[in-house]
Parts: C-alpha cells; structure tokens; sequence
C-alpha cells in the first residue's frame, strides 16, 4: 500500500504557455481559450468513460500549457472524431480539430507506447495510401495486426470468415491507375500554420 | 455678424492646469503671443482656470475691461465648457460668446518637444480668437413639457413607476397589453431568497395602481403610434375589446361560473396550457382589474351567433356583458415615455438535445413555478403528466444562455430561480434535486446565503453543463426514466442520473416584438436585442431619444429589487422632466435660410433624428428645434448651402481654419 | 481561378471511396441499383484517391487536404455539377477540405501550390453531396412515394445516422435529431421507431484497434434499437454497416444476449420498395439478421403495382 502514495504536484516549469498560444493560431483552434469548462463535451463523448483525461480536461491542460500530460494521454488516440463535442460545445470550441493537432503532435514526437494500434494504423494507412493512392483493407488490418499483436488475427477469424463467405473481403491490392501525381507532394507536406 | 456688440474686445486665459499644460509648453509664451493678436484687450496665463479664483479672475476681466468675448485655452471643452459658460453668463456676457481651445489633450498631453508645442498652441489660440470674433450671441431655447406621463407595460417596474410618478402628483397612463396588470411576477410562487410569496406582495401594489386617483389604468390595450419629441409627444392606444363593460362589471364573477361549458376546455396561457379556461375567463384570481375577459376565437356566441347566453342572463341587472363591443383608439399627450415591457424566456424548442416536446415530463421553470403555486392547475402539487409525484428532478441551469448558439449574455436570475425551484420542488414532493450548472451565480444580497441554505437542505449540487437528456436506458434502474449524462467536473467523472422531472432553467431574452417596439417609440437596441440605455454606468434608465425612459428586463435581465429600483429611477428621471415644466435647448441647432431652400428634400430623409419637415403651406424645409440635435448632416447635404448651424457657422469654421494655418 | 470549364453533365459522379470496393460492396451496389430505378445517371470518378479518412488528419493535415484536393480537381474536370460521396468519412474529408480552403488562406495556399506543382488543375467548386439529401431533395418524397411498388410487411426499423455525415456539417440532416432518413424511408411504406442513440458514434476504426472499447459502442447501439422494437438497423455510412454487423456473433458470446439484428443500407431498403432484385441490392452480404433477411426479402416476394 506504501508504494501506493505518490506526491502529485504540478509546478510552473513543467508549463509551456507558449506553446499553447501557439497551438491557438493554428487552424480550428483559435477559441480554445474560450473554454468555459463547462464539461458538455465530455458529457456527450461515447468515449469519455474510458479516458484518462476528459475532453474538457485535455483543453484545460493544453490552455496552461501542460504539453507532456496532453501528449501523452490515452484520451487522444480514443476520440474517434465524431464531432459531438464540437457540434454541443456552447462556446464554439472545435475540440476534435483540438485533439487532430495533438495527435499529430504526438506522433512527430513519438509519444506513445510502441504497438499502440490506433498510431501504429494510422501510419500503415499513410503509407499505404502514399504509394498507391488507395488502401486495401485486407492488407492493411493484416500489417497492423503483425505490428500490435498477432494474435488479434485470432478474434479477427470469425469476422473475417463471414467477410469471405458474403465476397465483402477483397484480398486486391487497390492502386490509383495512372500514377499517382501526388506522391511526391504528400512527402513533402506539413503542418498548415 | 462681426462686430455684433460693437468692436472684439477679447479676453484670452491660458490655463498651467497644474503641471499637465505647464510642463510641456511655455504658457507664458503663449499668453504674450496672444496679446499680440487684433482685438485682444487682455490676456493671461494661471495656474487652474476652472477653480474659484480662476473664474472669478476671467469675471473681473469681463467687467472691468468690459470684454465681449472669452477664449479659454485649456483641457477638452467636454470637461469644462459649461463651467466657462456659466462663469461668462453669472458676469453678464453671453456664455455662447466663449471659446475654448484644447491645448492639453490635443497638445501637452500628445506632444514632447517645448518649442512645437508651445508653437502649436500659439497657434491654435489664434484660430480660437479669429473664430470667437465670428460668435453671435445665443439664447438656450424652451421647450414646454406636457405635465402626463405614459408607462408601457403593467408588470412589476411598469407598476412601481407608475405608483411613484402618481404619489408625486403626477397623472399617469399605465398601458398594458394583457387583460391583467402583474406581468411575470404575478406567475411566479415565491420570490428569492427570502420566499416571500409573490402574489402577497405584489398584489397591494396592483390595488394601489387601480384604486389610484392619479392613475389611469387601460389594460388589454396597445401603444400603436407615437409621434412627437420630448415633452411632447402624441400617442396612439388601441383599447382592444374584452366584451366587458369596465363600467359596469362589479367583478362578481358569475358568468364565469354560468358559461354553457360546464367545464373549462381551453388551454389557458397563464399556466403555459398547463390549466384549462372557459371561453370567459379571468386571467388568474387576483387580476386586476378584476373583471373577466371574452376570448371570441372559442366563445360559441362568436362563433355561431346561437348561444344561450347564459352568461349575460348570470350578470343580471348589470348587463355589463356586450357582444357588440368594438376596438377603441385613444389619443393621448404625455411628456415623458417610460417603457417597462418586460422579457421573455428562451424557448427551449430551439435546443432539441434537451427533449421539450419530446418528452413528456421535461419542463420549463416557468411551467413548473404554475405547477408550485397554490393557485396554479394543480393546486399546488407537483406532479408529472400522468400525475404521479416525482422521486428524482433534475434542474438544469443554462439552458439558453452563456450559449454562442443561442443566447450568449448570462440571464443573471436563472441561478437564483433555479436554487429557489430546488427547494419548492423539494418541500412539495420530498423528492431528491440535482442541480447542473457551470457556475453559481449569487450576487445579490441574501442571495449567497440563500445557497448555503439549500447546501444545507441536502440538495445535490453537480458542475457540469448536461449535454443531454434522454430516454436511453442502460440498465433496468433507467427504465421509463429520463437519463441526464454530465461531466461532473468537480468529481472529475462522467455521470448518468437518472430522473422523473427535468426541469430547464431557460434563460431570459428580449420580447419577439422588440424591434418592432423600439421602432415605434424611435429608440435604438443593442446587438442583444434589448433596448438601448444611453450609458451602461452612468444612465441606465435614459436613452438617446430624449423623453424616453426604460425600466426592468426590457433593457437586460434582471431581478425584482433590481427592477423595482431601476422603475424608481425612471419614475424619477421623468418626474426631474416633467416638473421643470421645460426643457432646455442646446443652441447649437441647425435653421434653413428660406429664401435659398429650393424644396429638393435632399436634407429631410437624411436627418436622423426626424427633425425636418416641409409642410405643404410653405414649401420650405424648416427643423423642429426641439429635435434637432445639431449633429450638421443636413447642413452638410443641403445643395444650396440654405441650412445654417449655429456655433458653426461656415465664417465662424474658416476663420478657425485660417487662424491655425496662419503663420504670424 | 481556372478558365475553362468543361460543359456541363446531367447525373452525379460517384466518389466510392476505399470502403465501398471492400467491406461496403453492398452499398455501391444498393445505391446505384437505386439510381438505376430512379433513372438516374451515376458515373464513378475515374482514378479517384483514397481520401485519407481519419488516418490522414491524425498524422498530416497538408497532406489530408491534399488527398481530397485531387479528388475534387479531377471531379471539376468532368463536368458534373454534384459529386455524390455515400461513405461519411469521405463525405467529410470531401467537405472539410473544401470548407477549410474557403476560409483559411493558409491552407489556401498551400493547397494550391502542391496541386500546381504536381500538375494539376487549381481547387474549383463542385458541390460535394450525400445520397441521402440528394434522395431527399432533389428526388423528393413524392417521386419516391410514386414509384413503390412492393408493399413493406415486416416490423420497424431503426435509422442510424452516426457521426460524420451529420456533424459537424449540416446539409446532409440536422446534427440532433436527424429525420430525413426515416422520412424517406415512411414515404416508401417502411415504419420507423425513434431511438436516441441515433446519431452516438459506434467507434469507427476502435473496434480494429481497442476491440472491447469499440464492441461495447456498438453493443449498446443494438440493444437499444432492440429495446425500442427495431427488427433491423438501417444506416448510411459502411464502417457503421461493418461494425453493427460483424461482431454480432461475438456480442451474443460476452454479453449474454441473443441479438441478431440485420444492418442494412437505407439505398438497400429503398431499392427493394422500388422493386430491385435480392442480389442486385446486395441483400445477400449481410452477415448478421439472416432470418430476418429471409422472411422478408426473399426474392420470391412478389412485385405488386400499386394503385
């Protein structure tokens, strides 16, 4: 029970307030410093349950500039941009633009645990699409499941037998025909401040 | 015009203030280049022009070197030129032959360098006394101010207004749409955060209005023209017909009681359609005046003709029930305006997410203040639609305000009904309350108090805006039950409660016709919608139209002490109008020359004030010096130069212009 | 700016997207046998692109906008006025592009300058539609009513709008309490119940990558549309189509409930009340409601004309 106690204390060194006004200008996320903390968002989120932080919490940390907590949160790989928040929020916040920024930021910054499935897929998706224009689901959930953890492919055995046995599973490798023009442009996109 | 009272002797006073104008220029630079100039007979510099000694040096001045002109180089005419008019006028000069220039806000306090400073001061006091030469003497006009005032709307400020314009001696007319004085505050059960009943006190008040020599009480009637300008102003009161004789209707209530429904059948709007009326009715029991009103969208005998009236045959000798009765226009002439037309309340239709409509037992506050009130629908028992007695209620603060899609302004009363309906739900039914909301706002006094109070009864008090209410249950306790999920921000967890009642705390905001009423009495709104005080601090019961006065939650939402206080400041703002008899006039109005008005009307449109006329008999433009503002657009506007403006003449402007470009 | 449009052409260009060559066959097939019913022309984008989805925007904004600025460069260049995207995801990603380029000039910017240096034609406005509101609007309840020629004989049903199509976009239905669907599908003769899970996500791609937190979404969608006395699930958007639909084997297994609910495109629902064949809606992929896909979709129903 000892090893149990932990002192939690946030100091101001730990803050970047720069770095929120930063994130303010980009675009979508010019009212985060309207919060009232009111806590609708996380009132309508499905999944809200499950995070570490709340929508409102994950606004309130990245408004006092606590980057690593914001980062680092489970809460940001669990939103799965259905914009509820945004549609209720009373004071126009677009808090899934919010959590698209963090994402990106996490993944230029590399954290978050090293088979976490939901980066680890939307990586495969970018490569994938990158080369070949279109992504083929088959290939795509197999590369992820190999990287996370295979033996996912497991539970994934029913589902996918009721895939083939309906034609719904394509095992063709989707590409853009006549090249794809942009291959090189994707390569070289970034950040739009 | 130049030499008006024989040849310029001018007077010129370049005040230090202190270290604000000293340090920065030489003043006495100044006041010696100005002695230099033509027509100038003294001139001197001090220390603090505006102070007793200050004056009473520039009324020496004036009478013993019998000067007819002052400049007075200082601060911002807005600060001080009336002190220096006045000084002029106690020393026998017209105050409209002074002249102030600003050498401080326009030069000391912008500039850094002594020499140019002094140098452009030096200069603007030689456009001062080139203009000042221009200067004609003026007389502030009179306006004589019709001794009656008017108060729009019958609920608690239009009520105390009146009262107090009447105690003062001071006839009134007190219009209200309604066939019933009392407004909102006649609906509600009792009143925060001493839970006084609300119809106990307000009711004396209401008897007062009516049993008031100095009132005259229309009810059911409407403001449908207004013309004229302060202290005069003509309006039009459409007396609707309730089919009632007011004259003859001793308040018995006997055709009530004898209509050929037997039953009361018809949604009635006091209790928000919670209750039932009969074709004839009273509003509620307490109306005043306490006499029944037809409603002929449902009454048989206007539908068909073929009634048996039986109502009529109830009334007995009195006959005062009449069939025949048709709309009535007044005509009216008051002095003074003051408007008290109330709010209304969000409709919470516009917030699908919180199921009013949708669901049956969702309610909005004031809905459940009718469901509270002992004289209400159903006598006082809090109940829902199939009349069973709530065991849980949510109350959900914000709904409606503090909102960018609906409403963004707070309500500043929400919070208080909400803990006030926490607790009247909570002695009725001994249910469990929840409280949401995103902050407690208790500012008043008692109010604070108020809340501990309900801490203390065991309310659950929850931070967290609901997102939304709904049917979806997840387990068997959930059945048949509204479901709220909120963050409970303070906890730090999402939470699902489950209801019987919720209860939606709606916010207030500007009545449906508000712009339609603001046209008609030629005020302005804000951007909110509420009309327009002419200073948020320091005028809040005036507004830019002169005459016109607002009073309670048609100006921005407010509660009943701060309503009453703010009739009461209406009620005497009017009165300081009405009982000088007369209102003084700026000169600085604008006059057409007739003999060059060519009738082209440019000018007329443009004013905006609608101060300018031509009337069929002359022709001629001419401006109601009453109105007029002197704002100078149509002196601008006018093709032939025929508009004329005192103060600002086109000699007195040149001069001006001339002096500051002369290099002497 | 660009000079020189092309002219004009009757019907809509289809964008697929990635989904509806795979798990969502059945709705490419369900929505152009409809169209075809309708006498609607629908013409698939030819060399369309992925359009990034929520995969892209989690890793690249540039490049996200990027994706949808080529499809809708390429779809200017055809002439079609609409361009029809029935996959909420793409619809969105479509639409958020187009929205964004409008009003940040940042994104403006950057946008235009990669299309110029990888050859093609600037951004140009084509209206990016769903096969829900254009059903809605420019077909019309009427003109469906019209054209119904079997009778519906089965229970209600419960429509399910989820997230992207609704929100935060609101041409295709209003983001509360969306009605469009189940308009269209009354005017066809099919029942529908109210249910107030009808626009809670049901998790995307989460049941690929955290299952339980995904499963359980989805759970509590099917136990309400059951609990207020769907027979099926009726939706617009093909990861919806797969999540309700596949793991309702496993669901019955964990939670201990018998749930066998079908999940079926509205495209699939109007086209059989319009007359389309069994295998031409692509009735026959769904995997679960199989006994209730066999009472009333059998393609021994008879066609009935209606008077």
């Amino acid at each position: 029970m000892l090893e149990l106690i932990r002192r939690k204390m946030k100091f101001q060194r730990e803050a970047d307030p720069n770095w929120a006004v930063e994130l303010g200008k980009r675009p979508g996320c010019e009212r985060i410093f309207a919060c009232i903390q009111c806590g609708t968002c996380s009132g309508t989120c499905p999944l809200s349950i499950y995070m570490d932080f709340t929508p409102r919490k994950i606004i309130a940390l990245v408004r006092e500039g606590f980057r690593n907590d914001a980062l680092s949160s489970q809460t940001i790989w669990l939103c799965a941009s259905c914009y509820s928040c945004a549609v209720h929020c009373p004071q126009n916040v677009r808090i899934t633009e919010v959590m698209y920024v963090l994402k990106r930021e996490a993944i230029k910054h590399h954290l978050y645990p090293k088979r976490f499935p939901i980066p680890v897929l939307a990586q495969e998706f970018y490569e994938m699409v990158r080369r070949r224009g279109r992504n083929s689901e088959f290939w795509l959930v197999l590369r992820m499941a190999l990287k996370t953890s295979p033996l996912s492919l497991l539970r994934l055995a029913r589902p996918g037998w009721e895939l083939i046995r309906t034609g719904r599973l394509s095992l063709r490798r989707e590409r853009v025909r006549r090249g794809f023009e942009l291959e090189r442009e994707l390569a070289s996109t970034r950040e739009v401040i | 015009m130049f030499e008006s009272n024989g040849a310029p002797r001018i007077g010129v006073y370049v005040c230090h203030c202190g270290t604000n104008i000293a340090a920065v220029m030489d003043v006495y630079a100044v006041a010696a280049a100005a002695a230099r100039l033509g027509g100038v007979v003294v001139s001197r510099e001090y220390k603090y022009l505006c102070s007793d000694p200050g004056q009473e040096l520039i009324q020496n001045d004036i009478r013993e070197f019998k000067l007819n002109r002052v400049v007075v180089a200082s601060c911002s005419p807005h600060l001080h030129e009336a002190t220096f008019r006045a000084a002029a006028l106690a020393a026998g000069l017209n105050p409209f032959l002074v002249q102030m220039t600003n050498i401080r806000e326009h030069d000391s306090w912008v500039h850094a360098d002594r020499r140019q400073a002094t140098q452009k001061a030096v200069d603007l006091v030689r456009a001062a006394v080139w203009r000042v030469r221009r200067h004609r003497p003026l007389e502030k006009g009179r306006i004589p101010v019709h001794p009656e005032v008017l108060v729009v709307g019958g609920g608690i400020a239009g009520i105390h207004a009146a009262l107090s314009l009447a105690n003062a001696g001071r006839h009134v007319y007190l219009v209200e749409r309604e066939p019933t004085i009392g407004g909102h505050m006649a609906q509600f059960d009792k009143t925060f955060p001493t839970l006084d009943c609300a119809a106990c006190i307000l009711t004396p008040k209401m008897s007062a209005v009516k049993s008031h020599p100095n009132i005259t009480l229309w009810t059911y009637s409407e403001v449908t023209g207004v013309e004229g300008y302060v202290g005069n102003y003509s309006v039009q009161v459409t007396r609707y017909p309730r089919y009632v004789r007011e004259e003859l209707c001793s308040g018995c209530l006997e055709c009530i009681e004898a209509c050929v429904y037997r039953e009361a059948k018809f949604a009635d709007r006091f209790n928000y359609g919670l209750g039932r009326r009969k074709p004839i009715y009273l509003p509620f029991p307490q109306a005043v005046p306490q006499m029944p009103v037809v409603d002929p969208e449902t009454c048989i005998q206007f539908k068909s003709g073929k009634c048996k009236k039986t109502c009529l045959e109830a009334c007995g000798e009195r006959q005062a029930i009449d069939f025949t009765q048709r709309e009535r226009v007044e005509r009216i002439q008051v002095g003074a305006i003051i408007l008290a037309t109330g709010f209304r309340t969000v409709d919470p239709r516009r917030m699908p997410y919180y199921g009013y409509g949708v669901y049956p037992n969702v309610y909005t506050a004031l809905e459940v203040e009718r469901l509270v009130n002992a004289s209400g629908p159903t006598g006082g028992k809090v109940v829902l639609r199939d009349g069973r007695k709530p065991s849980t209620v949510g109350i959900v603060h914000c709904v409606g305000s503090r909102d960018e899609k609906t409403n963004r302004w707070c309500s500043r009363v929400c919070c208080m009904y909400s803990l006030k309906l926490a607790h009247l739900i909570k002695e009725h039914t001994g249910a469990e309350i929840f409280n949401f909301y995103i902050d407690i706002r208790t500012p008043g006094k008692g109010f604070e108090e108020f809340y501990q109070r309900l801490l203390n009864e065991g309310v659950h008090f929850i931070r967290g805006r609901v997102a939304e209410v709904t049917d979806w249950a997840l387990d068997p306790s959930e059945e048949g039950r509204l479901v709220i999920r909120v963050e409970d921000t303070l906890l730090g967890t999402v939470r699902r409660i489950p209801v019987d009642m919720v209860v939606l705390a709606t916010g207030l905001e500007p009545r449906e016709d508000a712009q339609e009423v603001r046209r008609r009495f030629n005020i302005t709104c804000s951007t909110e919608g509420f009309f327009l005080e002419r200073h948020p601090k320091l005028a809040p019961v005036s507004t830019f139209t002169d005459g016109i006065f607002l009073a309670g939650c048609c100006q921005g939402p407010k509660d009943i002490p701060d309503t009453v206080a703010q009739a009461g400041a209406a009620a005497m703002e009017a009165l300081a109008l009405i009982d000088a008899g007369f209102v003084e006039q700026e000169p600085n109005t604008a006059w057409v020359r007739e003999e060059f008005c060519s009738s082209c009307k440019t000018c007329v449109a443009l004013c905006p004030y609608n101060a300018i006329s031509v009337p069929a008999e002359t022709g001629k433009a001419t401006i109601n010096q009453a109105l007029c503002k002197g704002c100078g657009t149509c002196v601008a506007a006018c093709p032939s130069g025929s508009i004329v403006q005192n103060l600002f003449e086109d000699e007195q402007i040149f001069e001006e212009i001339k002096g500051v470009l002369a290099y002497a | 700016m660009s000079h020189d449009a092309p002219p004009r052409r009757r019907g809509y260009l289809y964008f697929p997207g990635c989904s509806l060559k795979a798990t969502g066959v059945a709705y490419e097939e369900s929505l152009q046998e409809l169209f075809r019913l309708l006498e609607i022309s629908l013409e698939e984008l030819e060399d369309w692109n992925c359009c990034g989805a929520t995969a892209y925007m989690s890793i690249d904004e540039g490049a996200a906008f990027l994706l949808s600025a080529r499809n809708l460069s390429l779809a200017r260049r055809t002439g079609f006025r609409d361009l029809l995207a029935p996959c909420s995801a793409c619809y969105l990603a479509l639409k958020k592009t187009q929205d964004y380029v409008q009003r940040h000039p940042t994104v403006r910017e950057e946008i235009t300058g990669s299309l110029r240096r990888a050859g093609l034609e600037e951004l140009d406005s084509i209206r990016v539609r769903h096969p829900l509101e254009v059903l809605y609007h420019d077909v019309g309840l009427e003109r469906l009513r019209e054209r119904v020629v079997r009778r519906w004989r089965g229970g209600p049903l419960a429509c399910y709008y989820g997230c992207q199509a609704v929100r935060p976009y609101d041409e295709v239905d209003v983001p509360y309490n969306p009605t469009r669907m189940d308009e269209l599908l009354e005017a066809v003769g099919v029942p529908t119940v109210d249910f107030a899970l009808k626009t809670k996500c049901c998790g995307g791609s989460l049941t690929g990558t955290i299952h339980e937190v995904g499963l359980r979404l989805n759970y509590i969608l099917l136990k309400e549309a059951a609990r207020k006395g769907a027979e099926a699930i009726v939706t617009i958007c093909p990861l919806c189509q797969f999540n309700l639909d596949a793991y309702q084997a496993e669901i019955r297994r964990s939670a201990r409930e018998p749930v066998d609910l079908p999940i079926l495109y509205f495209t699939q629902v109007l086209g059989w009340a319009l007359g389309g064949e069994f295998k031409a809606l692509g009735l026959h992929r769904a995997i679960s409601g199989g006994p209730f896909l066999k009472r009333w979709f059998t393609a021994r129903a008879e066609v009935e004309t209606y008077v």
